[in-house]
């Protein structure tokens, strides 16, 4: 569906269900340079199991006007607001890589719009070396190369994402190379600059769940531990033999430790789909 | 520049879409060969079948020795995914009844393989659906022959049965200023030769049965999707982009922003048209891949041989081939294809009807069958096979003579191939 952000478009993909504000609701953010579309193994499973669920397209991603929000704080600030946009008045935050950060600065600006927050290959701080911030900057493709190539830990993704038979890996490229120019460049610049992360775990008064990749090499597990340190009670799961395109290349583990998650005593009894 | 896979074509050859089998460690890919598969609950199986969650329920939707192949032939191809069918000519009606239906409008090459023109200028037309033929080097045929309703431009990177060798970069620049997407079927050339989607192409398919198998022993299809055609933007593919109520009212463009078009060619074409590929046949056309940059090097190496051979012979008319500085398409050959323009050519012979066949019938080394790729060395001889119908002027107009021949070079030793079609010669103009 479309909403109006801020005055802006903005496109959220339901899991393939018509939108209940009623119900709970995870709110789903990508990570850089993506759009919602990384999230289709989970998101449809949630919205066809008790979940109402939002997978944005950030402003300058996918389908959503531009230009992108330049810093975290300004995701983090604008997260709530498209939420509320959708008729929600609280939501379980997913982000994974760039979006894991504003989760946390969405849950610390807007405690009480946000549910509880899950950090996908997430690493505080998340700092973007020079090679890859020069190569945004000049040479697009060749970032896109790069970020790929320590985003996928295998050849193979069985079963293929978003179906047996597709190159989770090749997908992955095409879908950088949709974002309008200086996308990359404005996301890794966002990531490089965000400070906030241990302020926003100390203060954390909703669930966490983290969910990483073991042979992560964009944001590898110990790069989390002081986020983990930070946020007493919040459960750890680690996806075997996954880089850190966790939403395609741990799907079912991801999906699996969402639904756990959800399911489970930090949101009380009796849940959706349990 | 253009991202691209961090491997070479030769490791993806060997390595992309599989891992040892979790189950056995079998380091070859198995051959999954059953019908279905068991769901561990209910509940699983519901989210299958609602592509909640990836995995294979029916062999004739998803299978995972096909996957295998699906995901190697999108690595080589540098696509976001295939699909694999029961033939070529099954790829070529998946990608077109994915797009088009009753009232629609294709706009193809006329140099095309005789299945493909068949399927189009009489099958699909019985269907509603219409094409427009126009030669493939005249750019503004292909812009003029677009319509309101067209759905689709269709080309063949080695036409037949010249070899004419399609522009694709400017045939995609005039599908894409229309909002269009261009299909190409590149089984001539293989991924090894050309990769049609670094030229423009927005569909690419294959006959798996020629190169990629490469050992004539079974018939398979590929369909593979670049994935950067922007099927939103381009307004003209509701059955993409609009609710499918034969899928639940899925949107295939808001599942997935870059491979709708695969999305829905499995979950309608390939699941009610039923035109799968055998797990037995992907097994041996990954086999075939495994060694497809060698073969195909050594299969251009040969054909190089006996063109040189047959061009310099007092008994050839003509070969097309366009390595040759006489094919009109020679330079953009050089361009498009710099490892070699393939081992399938036309040669037409002096002498008559008669002498064709005396020629074919006997050669000892080249196998007297209408296939192309194969191992082996293959000839046809048109004019008294699939064309015998046809008289002289009939067969001109078809771009062929009463004693062109078409041969596919195989892997053997050159000399040994020369020395056959010296026999052939003997035969054919003995007095």
């Amino acid at each position: 569906m479309r909403l109006q952000v801020d005055g802006r478009g903005v496109f959220v993909y339901t899991g393939g269900r018509r939108f209940d504000p009623a119900a709970p609701t995870v709110a789903f953010v990508h990570g850089t340079p993506h759009d919602h579309s990384v999230w289709g193994l989970q998101t449809r499973w949630l919205a066809h199991h008790g979940w109402s669920v939002l997978a944005f397209d950030l402003p300058g991603h996918g389908r959503s006007d531009g230009p992108p929000l330049s810093s975290i704080e300004a995701i983090g600030e604008w997260l709530p607001r498209a939420i509320a946009a959708a008729g929600a008045s609280r939501a379980v935050i997913v982000g994974h890589s760039m979006g894991s950060l504003a989760a946390l600065e969405a849950a610390g600006r807007a405690p009480s719009a946000v549910a509880g927050v899950a950090l996908v290959g997430v690493a505080f701080p998340m700092r973007v070396s020079d090679t890859l911030m020069n190569a945004a900057r000049d040479d697009e493709a060749a970032a896109f190369d790069m970020a790929n190539r320590w985003s996928y830990a295998r050849l193979a993704h069985p079963p293929g994402a978003p179906a047996p038979g597709c190159s989770a890996y090749v997908a992955a490229l095409r879908l950088m190379e949709r974002q309008p120019r200086g996308t990359m460049l404005s996301d890794l610049a966002a990531c490089n600059a965000w400070t906030g992360g241990l302020e926003r775990a100390r203060a954390l008064h909703c669930p966490a769940l983290f969910v990483l990749g073991e042979r992560d090499q964009m944001a590898p597990p110990r790069q989390a531990s002081a986020l983990i340190d930070a946020i007493p009670g919040a459960r750890v799961v680690e996806v075997r033999g996954c880089s850190h395109a966790i939403p395609v290349e741990g799907a079912d583990e991801l999906r699996d430790a969402l639904a756990d998650w959800l399911r489970g005593p930090a949101f009380g009894s009796p849940n959706p789909g349990g | 520049m253009t991202a691209r896979d961090p491997y070479a074509l030769p490791t993806l050859a060997l390595h992309a879409g599989a891992v040892p089998d979790p189950g056995t460690g079998a380091r070859a890919t198995p051959i999954h060969l059953t019908a279905a598969f068991v769901f561990p609950d209910s509940e699983h199986a519901a989210s299958l079948f609602n592509m909640e969650r990836s995995g294979h329920v029916y062999s004739r939707l998803t299978n995972p020795t096909v996957a295998v192949l699906e995901e190697r032939i999108a690595a080589l191809e540098q696509g976001v995914g295939a699909i694999g069918t029961a033939s070529g000519q099954a790829a070529l009606h998946l990608a077109i009844v994915t797009l088009a239906g009753a009232g629609s409008h294709l706009v193809a090459s006329r140099a095309l393989y005789g299945g493909s023109h068949n399927l189009l200028d009489y099958t699909l037309r019985r269907f509603g659906i219409e094409t427009t033929f126009v030669e493939p080097r005249d750019i503004d045929g292909w812009r003029a022959a677009i319509r309101p309703n067209t759905r689709l431009l269709f080309g063949e990177t080695l036409g037949n049965p010249g070899l004419d060798v399609l522009d694709i970069a400017r045939v995609a620049e005039i599908a894409h200023a229309h909002r269009l997407p261009l299909l190409v079927d590149s089984t001539f050339t293989t991924p090894w030769l050309l990769r049609p989607f670094e030229h423009g192409a927005d569909l690419v398919f294959h006959s798996a049965t020629k190169f990629l198998c490469g050992h004539g022993t079974v018939i398979a299809g590929l369909l593979v999707d670049s994935g950067r055609f922007d099927w939103v933007a381009s307004g003209r593919f509701p059955e993409l982009t609009e609710p499918y109520e034969g899928f639940h009212g899925m949107v295939f463009s808001d599942e997935s922003t870059v491979a709708p078009f695969l999305l829905r060619a499995r979950r309608e074409g390939l699941r009610d048209f039923g035109a799968c590929m055998s797990p037995m046949n992907a097994f041996q056309v990954l086999q075939g891949i495994e060694t497809l940059p060698l073969r195909m090097d050594r299969h251009v190496a040969n054909a190089r041989r006996i063109v040189e051979f047959l061009v310099a012979h007092p008994q050839v008319v003509r070969v097309a081939w366009p390595e040759l500085e006489s094919h009109p398409d020679h330079l953009l050959a050089r361009r498009l294809l710099p490892r070699g323009c393939g081992a399938v050519f036309s040669v037409e012979l002096k002498g008559d009807r008669a002498a064709g066949r005396r020629f074919v019938e006997s050669l000892a080394l080249f196998s007297h069958l209408a296939n192309v790729g194969d191992a082996r060395s293959l000839v046809i001889h048109p004019a008294s096979t699939t064309h015998f119908r046809m008289d002289a002027a009939a067969l001109a107009a078809a771009g062929i003579s009463e004693t062109t021949l078409r041969l596919s070079v195989g892997l053997e030793d050159p000399d040994d191939l020369i020395d056959d079609l010296k026999r052939g010669f003997r035969a054919a103009f003995r007095r």
